[in-house]
């Protein structure tokens, strides 16, 4: 059981909403990621953990379109929308802010927000693929215009709200602690109404109450608004409790994948993470 | 009592730490003094007379070197321990400060009224004031509207360009050849101006969309001076370096006018086309449009990740501030009625980029200010003429360290929201 229970056809419990067969990632010489299978299923949170380096967050770039994985297929089942298909979309190599337009929005593991705009403007630039108001209709600044601004204000502001970062809707996201720039970075994640999350160590820097929240904080986001999470991190207390599965990465490759108590058992495990035992 | 005072102050007492300060600069200031007095020894004591064969210690000038650093110097010294002492305390305050000045131009029953009469001054300007004021303010209303354009490719998309000027060459060359050859006016080429503008900051901006920061730079600084040479080298096309005369001033229904009434024709075109760029760039900049300029400034790849298109977002940019550097070459030729390639070497982008940095990247009224310093200031410091690069580098080097941010730093819009109907 613990041993890959993919090979399935979106007809499993949930529908897959992404599914990832056979990536490698190569540079030159450098095997960062080898044959990685990952499925992420409607309505799930998957984790996916291992020692620094194992290539996690190349899985990730690979994913979003920062990278173009040199074998392997990525598909996405995007759940509505113009590209609607129920066979998916092949996703390799597209480029990033279309896969983002296509519902997979992700944080990142170092903060990339943007310093010198406001809170309430990082998220509004997350309504910017689902708005269209150009250079003309900008200056004119029409009823239809207006009507979409309010729009887009309203709607971050509610993101915002959801994060619980509403009394700092103004204030310049550099001026922000730190674990409200996290906040902030999902809440801009979400304005995307993204149908995937990706969360890149979404905890990393975090003390165990601020951990706590964030936890709650993820499961509320999909119970609300039916979205499915994949995230990377390292606290093992949060991935064990928050994760519906978990696949553990080490070297590139994905060595064992399962409910959180099968992974946690798992002998690969358990020597990926404490080392070889020499007298075995 | 004792004890509470050891911890807030570890250094035993405010008068004597302002003291160690002073001793330490007056050290700093005449250690860079004696350096100084001593590096420039030979040029400006000893002075060798090759036909008299004598040499002549001038050891006045000595004292002249040597109070003249000392004094810079400590000033200098004075002003970074100021800028060092405000920096700490911000890093203290997670919240800005607001200056009093700020506070009161962020209030719109001040503004407005300000705006109002601002307008009143320019509309009555050439009335009041002789013909070479005028001139000159028409001067620098055309680089306002240059500062605002290149504002939008390096102040709120952050696209360092150098080659502005190439764009700007590109329109007054436009509107100079149609007429020259056509007879075209003024009304009719400034559109098509604007789109060959476009066009061309469209073309410039496809190769080099993949480049940021230096090697933008690099890039359009080339751009820049291929225009210029090919306008210089290619004379069947341009005419060379002896340029273009007898271009047509603006048309007015068919009416001719003295070359006085022209002056104020062109002012006051310039003023309306100022009021609309200012207009335009103004609603851009908190657009959909502004902000994702402003996302791709801040962090290219967090911009792409967020579902923005970067490459329709800089291209944009580049095509808009080509346009109105462009709009801003059709009036040119017909101010001057004469161009050539000399009016369009890198110092000029150099100052209008100078006119972007100094007066606050991304600000509309740090731009203006910028431009009206930069412009106005050298034709009435004429007494300083020889002097003016000088005076200019030495302005920009203290913004740099002093005033990072230029003299207006660029806001956000502060949204307010009606929280019951937000939820």
């Amino acid at each position: 059981m613990a041993q890959n229970p993919t090979g399935m056809n979106g007809q499993n419990a949930g529908q897959a909403v992404l599914s990832v067969r056979n990536v490698s990632m190569n540079f030159g010489g450098l095997r960062a990621l080898s044959e990685v299978d990952v499925d992420v299923r409607q309505g799930e949170v998957v984790a996916l953990i291992g020692p620094n380096g194992a290539g996690k967050t190349t899985f990730f770039n690979c994913i979003t379109g920062i990278y173009t994985p040199s074998e392997g297929e990525i598909t996405a089942y995007p759940k509505s929308g113009k590209p609607k298909r129920a066979d998916g979309i092949r996703i390799n190599g597209m480029r990033t802010n279309l896969v983002c337009e296509l519902g997979m929005a992700r944080t990142f593991q170092n903060i990339r927000l943007f310093p010198s705009m406001t809170a309430l403007e990082n998220v509004m630039i997350g309504r910017h693929c689902r708005t269209s108001t150009g250079i003309l209709g900008a200056v004119l600044r029409g009823p239809g215009t207006r009507r979409e601004e309010q729009e887009v204000v309203d709607k971050s502001f509610e993101m915002l709200t959801k994060v619980g970062l509403e009394k700092l809707a103004n204030e310049y996201a550099r001026n922000l602690p730190y674990g409200a720039q996290r906040r902030l970075e999902i809440a801009r994640a979400l304005a995307t109404e993204p149908f995937l999350l990706l969360l890149d160590e979404p905890a990393a820097g975090m003390n165990p109450q601020e951990t706590e929240e964030l936890k709650q904080m993820v499961i509320r986001i999909r119970e609300e608004f039916k979205v499915s999470v994949l995230l990377i991190e390292h606290d093992m207390k949060m991935v064990m409790s928050l994760s519906d599965r978990i696949y553990v990465m080490e070297y590139g490759r994905i060595i064992s994948t399962g409910t959180p108590k099968e992974v946690s058992e798992d002998p690969q495990v358990i020597r990926a993470y404490l080392g070889e035992d020499s007298d075995a | 009592m004792e004890r509470a005072n050891i911890i807030q102050n570890p250094i035993q007492n405010p008068i004597q730490n302002v003291v160690r300060h002073v001793v330490r600069h007056v050290k700093q200031a005449l250690v860079a003094a004696v350096w100084l007095s001593f590096l420039t020894l030979p040029i400006m004591v000893i002075r060798v007379d090759t036909v008299e064969k004598t040499v002549t210690w001038r050891w006045m000038h000595l004292a002249y070197m040597a109070v003249g650093s000392f004094v810079l110097a400590l000033a200098w010294y004075a002003m970074m321990e100021r800028r060092n002492k405000s920096q700490a305390k911000k890093e203290l305050e997670t919240v800005e400060r607001v200056s009093a000045l700020a506070g009161m131009l962020a209030d719109p029953r001040i503004t407005r009224p300000l705006m109002a009469f601002g307008l009143l001054v320019a509309v009555a300007f050439p009335w009041f004031f002789s013909l070479y004021q005028t001139n000159i303010l028409v001067s620098a209303l055309i680089y306002v509207v240059l500062g605002l354009g290149l504002n939008i490719t390096v102040g709120l998309a952050g696209l360092l360009d150098l080659g502005y000027v190439a764009f700007y060459a590109v329109g007054a060359y436009t509107y100079a050849l149609l007429n020259h050859h056509f007879h075209l006016g003024f009304w009719a080429v400034l559109p098509l101006g604007a789109v060959m503008g476009a066009f061309f900051g469209i073309l410039l901006g496809f190769p080099v969309l993949r480049l940021r920061g230096d090697y933008l730079a690099i890039v359009t600084l080339g751009f820049g001076q291929i225009i210029r040479l090919v306008l210089e080298n290619w004379s069947a096309f341009s005419y060379g370096p002896s340029g273009i005369s007898n271009i047509d001033r603006p048309g007015l229904f068919g009416i001719s006018y003295s070359v006085e009434q022209a002056t104020t024709y062109m002012y006051y075109i310039m003023l309306a086309l100022v009021l609309l760029t200012i207009f335009v760039t103004a609603r851009l900049k908190d657009s959909r449009i502004g902000r994702a300029w402003l996302a791709l400034r801040e962090d290219e790849i967090a911009c792409q990740a967020m579902g923005i298109d970067n490459t329709r977002a800089k291209l944009m940019a580049f095509s808009l501030g080509a346009t109105l550097a462009a709009l801003m070459g059709v009036v040119f030729a017909a101010k001057t009625t004469f161009i050539n390639p000399a009016s369009f070497t890198f110092m000029e982008s150099a100052m209008i980029l100078a006119i972007v940095v100094l007066g606050g990247m991304g600000s509309v009224l740090g731009v203006i200010l910028g431009a009206f310093l930069l412009m106005l200031l050298p034709e009435y410091l004429r007494a300083f003429s020889e002097y003016r690069m000088l005076i200019f580098g030495a302005t920009m080097v203290l913004i740099m360290v002093f005033r990072p941010e230029g003299l207006v730093r660029a806001k956000r819009k502060v949204y307010t929201i009606n929280v019951e109907a937000a939820g």
